[in-house]
């Protein structure tokens, strides 16, 4: 039980479920099943985001160029399925988004490396970097009309139950694809000699240094799959908003960063868990699409996003400081 | 030691300074080369003046943050509130015209306080909360800019008084106004952090938490009037652009954050703290409206300035490493003979 309290886990839940509470109290259409599969499908391309994230954080570095990542390989992908006229599977635009994604994470991981380069500053630059090469050289124009296979994709649904007035609703087939990403983050960093030493990284760098772990090598690793991981979640976005936008994710970055700071993982590193996570995304999600079940003006969405985040860092914050004070 | 020496050793003592000076002047004749008639133009340097105070005082506010190991995420959020709330004193009260300057001068002054008081609350939490100063300011900016959606309820506020409007776009003495608000700034935070106990604290809670705790400073105290001094830079700016624009928004120059921080680190500000000198920062701002305003002419779109200086600034920390490797090398081989020496004797 005391471990319980000093858990990030238990916050955040705490707070998801109070919200839900009040908002289910206000609004009775909350609870739907509409409602709850919608909530769903917001969680997935953030929630695949948050996981190349939550391995930087880890690790104690911090990547601000996901989004821009993200961007460029959907955008590249999309604009050559269409040029092409590829009507084939939709997997194969998923590995070539993933496969983009993969370079520039690569190049973020070189740097980092290679030359030790702090994390923040890095990914900024290629942040600037991949956007504006895409804008300048590629194009800025919007890629409108999808292959079919993608917006099947995006239609198809598991878990379809009709309601009582006729209408089929089920949850968006692309959360599958987000448990997937999201198993295989917890296998990799709870059973392999890679997560361990990512953790351990996070930890104290000189310290995994000192026990034999290629501190080098594991970083090289790390950047390209953020990579791997924003180009799933770019191709996910275009597929769910029928179009290919440049601009799209770009300015979101800080978002997922606070999702999954609000989860329990550490800025400095070391600490934090793929439920936790979860978790954040799923509370992040939660205040950004449903205060206009409690009726507040959506003008009021960036103040009360502000204030829950500034909640649930500081609360834990303060309980830490709070049990420090009685053990002395 | 004579002057010029003297005058030699102040300007370049610092190696990464000289750098960033001879690549900041390779820019400028490049864009000379390029462009002559219109880059080495009146017209052209005055337009620089005019727009390039904004980013640099964001700048200067976010290198005091970084050098206490903080960063400011919140500065543009707090420039927006408190403009909005100058642009709505001025625009609600000042209706005659002789109370215009009075009331120009309360706007200005409430704006200040707000910023102040917005740069107080980013302290206590950072500070004595202990909440990671990303977080915490990611909070805070997303809370100071809704504050100001809400005021406005996300509509611009526009129509001030000429006396403000000349703050942004006047000349004293043919200089522009915004540049020397900017060189009074310049002036002010040198003196604070060179000249006072307060700058030295500042620059040693950056580099050593610890031990500034253990040599008797009140590091929260510290961080809170650092963030207040943040908070005002921020304000300062937000007028500036304000007056330039005429016209306040609650989310204005959102893109300043990113762009200050790449000043900084252009300027070779220490992520981690301890380390940042202001003029390394004002050198590394000129150069980067240099390029800035080359482009415009050169007609780039502004797509490729953003893909220049992400670029720019990885050329800058790969470069920096390999000189940083060569002084290395150097100092090796000086301690290496050194060594050598006594050992002949």
């Amino acid at each position: 039980m005391k471990n319980l309290i000093k858990r990030q886990e238990f916050y955040i839940s705490l707070v998801i479920i109070i919200l839900a509470i009040i908002i289910g109290a206000k609004n009775n259409t909350f609870y739907t099943l509409p409602n709850i599969f919608s909530l769903g499908k917001s969680t997935v391309v953030m929630g695949i985001f948050a996981m190349g994230t939550l391995v930087v954080l880890l690790s104690g570095g911090i990547d601000v160029s996901m989004t821009a990542v993200a961007a460029f390989s959907m955008y590249l992908t999309c604009k050559w399925m269409v040029d092409t006229g590829y009507n084939g599977s939709i997997v194969l635009g998923f590995v070539i988004s993933m496969g983009i994604g993969g370079v520039l994470g690569l190049i973020n991981g070189l740097l980092v490396s290679l030359f030790n380069f702090p994390t923040m500053i890095v990914s900024l630059g290629t942040s600037y970097a991949f956007a504006g090469f895409i804008y300048t050289f590629i194009s800025t124009r919007i890629v409108n009309v999808l292959p079919k296979n993608m917006t099947n994709f995006s239609k198809s649904e598991i878990f379809v139950s009709t309601l009582e007035n006729g209408r089929k609703v089920g949850l968006t087939s692309a959360f599958i694809i987000m448990l997937i990403v999201m198993l295989i983050t917890f296998l990799i960093l709870r059973y392999t000699m890679l997560g361990r030493s990512i953790y351990a990284i996070g930890g104290s760098q000189s310290a995994a240094e000192r026990a034999g772990i290629n501190v080098k090598k594991v970083k090289l690793l790390i950047y390209p799959f953020v990579g791997v991981t924003a180009g799933l979640a770019g191709i996910i976005h275009s597929a769910f908003m029928r179009n290919s936008n440049p601009f799209d994710l770009i300015g979101t970055e800080l978002n997922v960063i606070a999702a999954a700071v609000l989860g329990g993982a550490n800025v400095g590193g070391g600490k934090g868990t793929v439920i936790g996570t979860f978790l954040g995304v799923v509370l992040m999600v939660l205040v950004n699409n449903s205060l206009i079940f409690l009726g507040i003006p959506s003008y009021w969405q960036r103040v009360t996003t502000g204030i829950i985040i500034l909640l649930a860092t500081g609360i834990p914050a303060i309980a830490r400081r709070c049990s420090y004070a009685k053990e002395n | 030691m004579n002057t010029i020496s003297k005058i030699k050793n102040t300007i370049f003592s610092d190696p990464d300074r000289d750098r960033l000076l001879i690549i900041v002047f390779a820019i400028f004749i490049l864009m000379s080369v390029l462009r002559f008639d219109k880059f080495v133009s009146v017209t052209n340097i005055q337009s620089m003046l005019y727009s390039f105070p904004e980013l640099g005082i964001f700048a200067l506010g976010i290198m005091v943050a970084l050098i206490t190991g903080g960063i400011d995420l919140s500065i543009v959020g707090i420039a927006n509130l408190s403009s909005v709330v100058a642009a709505l004193i001025m625009t609600k009260l000042g209706e005659g015209e002789e109370t215009q300057f009075s009331i120009v001068i309360l706007a200005v002054l409430s704006a200040l306080v707000v910023s102040m008081l917005c740069g107080l609350i980013n302290g206590y939490i950072i500070g004595s909360i202990k909440i990671h100063p990303i977080l915490a300011t990611l909070g805070t900016f997303q809370l100071y800019g809704g504050i100001a959606v809400i005021i406005t309820k996300g509509y611009a506020v526009y129509g001030f008084p000429n006396t403000f409007i000349f703050a942004g776009n006047g000349k004293v003495l043919g200089a522009p106004f915004p540049f020397l608000v900017y060189i009074a700034v310049v002036a002010v935070l040198a003196v604070v952090l060179k000249k006072t106990a307060f700058g030295k604290r500042i620059y040693l809670v950056g580099s050593n938490n610890t031990a500034s705790r253990y040599s008797g400073i009140r590091n929260e105290n510290v961080l809170l009037k650092t963030y207040m001094l943040v908070g005002i830079l921020g304000g300062i700016a937000g007028l500036i652009m304000i007056a330039r624009t005429n016209s306040a928004k609650a989310d204005y120059g959102a893109s300043y954050t990113l762009q200050a921080i790449l000043v900084c680190l252009l300027g070779g500000v220490d992520w981690t703290g301890g380390f940042g000198k202001i003029s390394s920062v004002v050198i590394s701002v000129i150069g980067l409206q240099f390029l800035s305003s080359g482009f415009n002419l050169l007609r780039f779109n502004n797509f490729a300035r953003d893909f220049t200086w992400g670029a720019f600034l990885i050329f800058i920390i790969v470069f920096n490493y390999y000189m940083h490797q060569k002084d290395e090398e150097r100092e090796k081989r000086r301690l290496s003979l050194q060594r050598k020496r006594p050992q002949k004797t």
